[in-house]
């Protein structure tokens, strides 16, 4: 699994490659918390999952603590082109009721009020 | 009706055998040519949610056995994951939706199973281990491959 991270804005954007699950996680969250604790002022976090090849809840937990981190603060996670795979254990897990799942990238952006 | 292909590993209850798990599975189920790609990810998120509830949950120190089989019985996969560990006091909490105490996790692990199998059963003896059982078939195959085509 990778990850890459870039503020752009007020908005986290967040690229993942690969496998989130219980083993990968640790360090997914890890890059995810040091950029908020870098930058108090990010707003929504923009998750790029179109080459998300596996997710489990493990992966959907992680993601789901982010949003609690920045619903406190009026802010969303919002999921950007997650891959078929992604789609359906968001939608499964009850995720894809909680926070925006965007079939384009350019939707997403549209939804995110930090830039 | 008789077993056409069978698979039983043993391995450590730690993260990095989640993925090896659901691969090593995933691929047997693969001998299956019915199943569709996107019910071989089915499995495979099963299989993880399985494996992930042993490692964060059966033992009190990391790395106690797991026990995974896979059985071909003409189109039907069946899964069986076995721990020996604390095992769980009361099932039908457990599966229950959101019922977790992380604030990390979803707690939707079992939901997620029951949703992708056509078959789950968990049974835990408190103190002996859990056992996680799923059935699958490829989607419009028979679920009993032994029985004749009308």
């Amino acid at each position: 699994m990778k990850t890459e991270v870039r503020v752009i804005g007020r908005v986290l954007v967040v690229g993942i490659w690969g496998e989130l699950d219980l083993n990968t996680v640790p360090s997914f969250r890890s890059a995810v918390e040091e950029q908020l604790d870098a930058n108090p002022d990010v707003i929504d976090i923009l998750l790029m999952m179109s080459n998300v090849t596996f997710i489990d809840s493990s992966g959907l937990g992680v993601i789901l603590g982010r949003h609690k981190r920045l619903n406190a603060h009026g802010g969303n996670v919002i999921v950007a082109s997650p891959s078929l795979q992604a789609r359906k254990a968001l939608e499964l897990s009850g995720l894809a009721g909680v926070i925006p799942i965007c079939d384009t990238e350019d939707e997403a952006w549209a939804k995110a009020r930090g830039v | 009706m008789s077993v056409t292909n069978y698979v039983t590993l043993e391995f450590p209850a730690v993260p990095e055998n989640v993925e090896f798990a659901r691969v090593a599975v995933a691929c047997f189920a693969s001998q299956i040519n019915s199943f569709t790609l996107e019910e071989i990810d089915d499995v495979k998120l099963v299989v993880s949610e399985a494996i992930s509830n042993t490692v964060l949950h059966s033992y009190d120190v990391s790395g106690g056995l797991v026990r995974l089989s896979a059985v071909r019985n003409g189109d039907t996969l069946t899964v069986i994951i076995e721990d020996f560990g604390k095992g769980i006091a009361d099932v039908d909490q457990a599966k229950a939706p959101a019922f977790t105490t992380d604030p990390d996790r979803m707690g939707m692990g079992f939901t997620i199973m029951e949703a992708l199998s056509d078959e789950l059963r968990v049974s835990s003896v408190p103190g002996k281990g859990v056992k996680v059982e799923m059935r699958k078939s490829p989607h419009g195959a028979a679920k009993d491959s032994d029985e004749p085509e009308a």
